[in-house]
């Protein structure tokens, strides 16, 4: 934030009226844009626009698909597969939250506590990524597999008898059940939610809790005065980039789920590959791009952008 | 993140034979295919935009399904170009003990001097086939020179003019093909390809998880309360619906709609009833071993090696019927390096080299006198019913018939509406 006002100054270096200075420079900020722009517009833009055209044709893989403007494919599309829409969106839902609960915490330590191990911890949260995102997702096949303690413990806890009372399991086992499907989502996706919470925590000063400790605030008061706000920053940023993959992912619910937890990427990819009903797997993607883009819209004003930039 | 592409393929292997001996993944192992699968899609968007496929001259089009148009073909470099690409499915081949290197294809190298690209980039068909399709349909050389194909996809290839004649003349040894392969449907007279491994899908089960219930139909399969939740079918269409059209008395060669909706309703209900835990690739295989799974539709190849690891791993074959599956070598369109590739599959013709391979993958090897040659290898293999059917075997076993494009359409919608209902 400081940053942006520092360069903003000298850009107007005789400082009062003269409106009319520096033609010279204002190209330099736009054509530094240019790389990213051409970027997005040829890895974005274009396959957008080719996604929608191919969205409205018809036809199939031997005749060739033409272009007929066929609108009507968005409203089969969408209450065909409303149900899968929801279910997606409310597995991301839920597995942001408990990314968010198990990250804040993990990522406040590691800015303000961990000291020299910092850089250690760091390197642990993300020594996942190391291996790939397949083999991690088979992992939870074993973690959360029958005869495995995970499961015989839960199972004596009743923690089994409560999840099938909310209905994220079926039966008195945790594999193949939304609660697997997640667990997998959270797990993969948590260090996308610890590290911006991270960055946005380690500038925080801790000058500014003591200085709220002086004043006679308790420590609840503290964090939900001054910590979390300062934090908001970093808790939206992880929230957009856990919540937007996990909506659209499907292989944590095919290896971990079972035929009632597809998921809206599963029909995608089903109906892109497999049916090879291009137009409806494109029509599908773009309904859940819009869909998403509202949410995040609606929310991003939610909490408040200039918080953010 | 890609381990689909070839420079890799060192390293890829290790850790491919590293995960097999975990029960992670074996040969049809779609989930392998997962990383590359956004991709594949993104490519096949954008190669339909718009475009007609290279329609043939025929370009009316009302029953034209039957004259398919021919595949272009390239000039072919065989004679100064010494190299064969070849792409073929993950562990579907011989490999040493160190898996380092591949003995039947060394000697290929070794006798002919041809070498051989060989990558294990077919992790699933429908996969693979968007990945090529834009190419073939823009009629420009898709970098291979020979693949191995399931039936179906094969059919699809010929149909749509994607692959080329083989030249037998170069082929002699396929005089050595077993007779029942010899007519099929989508290939009278095997003038496209040729099989390379072939394998039966019928009903895995693990002792541990049914209580010591032996498991031995499709009825049995979808029903059975003491599976109920514990069963998984197959994605691929064909062999989950054909195991089910044959519990039903009909056959999957020669069926109608209704037939297909009877047997769509079949397993719809045991979905509903909670029987079905989920649709798999064979990704199954990790729960089967680990108990998970109960009960599934299985290919031989991979319950074969589970029961090597644990005897608890059964086998059965529908007494009513079960679907016989090939993988076939087919030479796309503009390969550059066809002359080499038919020199390859005349190779693995000669029983003695196929059987060399049959030892290692234990699928069924569509080469006669194979059988014989692997009794010399290992006995016990050379007699396993899932590897040398006896030809009363053979008999129950059923392909599933050709499909023209508006009924593979159609009924791929009707199961994929189930697989992710």
């Amino acid at each position: 934030m400081s940053e942006a006002t520092a360069t903003r100054v000298p850009a107007s270096p005789l400082g009062t009226g003269t409106a009319a200075t520096p033609a010279r420079r204002n190209w330099v900020p736009y054509a530094l844009l240019l790389p990213g722009l051409l970027w997005l517009t040829v890895f974005f833009v274009l396959p957008m626009i080719t996604l929608g055209s191919q969205s409205l044709q018809e036809g199939n893989v031997d005749e060739g698909f033409v272009f007929t403007g066929n609108v009507g494919i968005y409203a089969d599309a969408f209450s065909r597969y409303w149900p899968h829409m929801v279910r997606s969106l409310s597995y991301a839902g839920l597995a942001t939250v408990l990314a968010l609960l198990l990250g804040y915490p993990l990522a406040y330590f590691i800015a303000q506590k961990a000291g020299r191990w910092k850089n250690v911890v760091l390197v642990l949260v993300i020594a996942p990524f190391f291996t790939s995102f397949l083999i991690r997702t088979l992992a939870w096949k074993t973690i959360l597999s029958d005869n495995w303690v995970v499961t015989q413990w839960a199972q004596q806890l009743g923690i089994t008898d409560v999840l099938q009372a909310v209905g994220l399991t079926s039966t008195d086992s945790l594999l193949f059940s939304p609660f697997a499907v997640v667990m997998g989502l959270t797990y993969n996706f948590l260090p996308f939610m610890i590290l911006p919470l991270y960055a946005s925590l380690e500038r925080l000063d801790p000058r500014l809790l003591e200085a709220a400790g002086d004043l006679y605030a308790t420590p609840i008061q503290a964090f939900r005065r001054v910590t979390w706000p300062l934090s908001l920053p970093g808790v939206v940023a992880g929230t957009l980039l856990t919540f937007i993959p996990a909506s659209g992912d499907f292989i944590n619910a095919r290896l971990l789920g079972n035929t009632q937890t597809t998921m809206i990427g599963s029909v995608i990819d089903s109906q892109f590959l497999r049916v090879l009903d291009y137009p409806l797997a494109a029509a599908l993607s773009f309904v859940l791009l819009v869909v998403i883009v509202t949410l995040v819209a609606l929310y991003v004003r939610k909490a408040g952008t200039e918080e953010l930039l | 993140m890609d381990s689909t592409n070839r420079p890799s393929a060192g390293l890829d292997n290790l850790a491919f034979r590293a995960a097999l001996a975990r029960g992670l993944v074996s040969r049809r192992s779609a989930m392998m295919g997962a990383a590359g699968l956004g991709a594949a899609a993104f490519l096949a968007a954008c190669g339909s935009e718009g475009r007609n496929p290279t329609t043939p001259g025929t370009g009316a089009g009302t029953g034209a399904a039957s004259a398919a148009p021919t595949a272009k073909a390239a000039q072919d470099m065989s004679d100064t170009e010494k190299i064969v690409n070849w792409s073929n499915w993950t562990e579907y081949i011989d490999v040493t003990d160190d898996g380092k290197s591949r003995p039947t294809i060394d000697a290929f190298t070794k006798e002919t001097g041809i070498e051989v690209n060989y990558t294990e980039d077919y992790l699933d068909n429908d996969e693979f086939y968007a990945k090529v399709r834009p190419l073939l349909e823009g009629g420009e050389d898709t970098g291979r020179d020979v693949w191995c194909s399931t039936d179906w996809l094969v059919a699809r290839l010929i149909r749509q003019g994607y692959v080329q004649k083989l030249d037998l003349a170069n082929i002699p040894n396929a005089a050595n093909l077993e007779d029942s392969l010899k007519n099929v449907e989508f290939d009278p007279g095997r003038v496209y390809s040729l099989p390379w491994q072939s394998g039966f899908a019928g009903i895995g089960y693990n002792l541990k998880a049914t209580g010591g219930k032996k498991i031995e139909s499709i009825t049995q399969l979808l029903t059975d309360p003491a599976l109920k939740g514990k069963v998984t079918l197959l994605t691929e269409m064909r062999d989950t619906v054909g195991l089910v059209l044959l519990e039903q008395g009909k056959d999957p060669a020669n069926f109608t709609d209704a037939d297909f909706d009877a047997a769509i309703a079949m397993i719809q209900q045991a979905k509903d009833a909670g029987q079905i835990l989920k649709f798999t690739g064979n990704e199954y295989t990790d729960g089967l071993a680990k108990g998970d799974i109960a009960a599934c539709i299985a290919w031989t190849g991979d319950v074969v090696q589970l029961q090597f690891d644990d005897e608890n791993i059964q086998y059965a074959l529908p007494e009513k019927g079960f679907t016989i599956w090939s993988d076939n070598f087919v030479i796309p369109a503009m390969a550059k390096h066809k002359k080499n590739a038919e020199l390859l599959i005349n190779y693995y013709y000669d029983p003695k080299v196929m059987a060399e391979v049959a030892a290692w993958v234990n699928y069924i090897p569509p080469v006669k006198g194979a059988r014989d040659e692997l009794v010399k290898i290992d006995a016990e293999l050379g007699e396993n019913p899932l590897i040398a059917p006896t030809p009363d075997v053979l008999s129950r076993s059923h392909v599933f018939r050709g499909l023209t494009p508006d009924e593979e359409t159609k009924y791929n919608r009707a199961f994929q509406s189930i697989v992710t209902g």
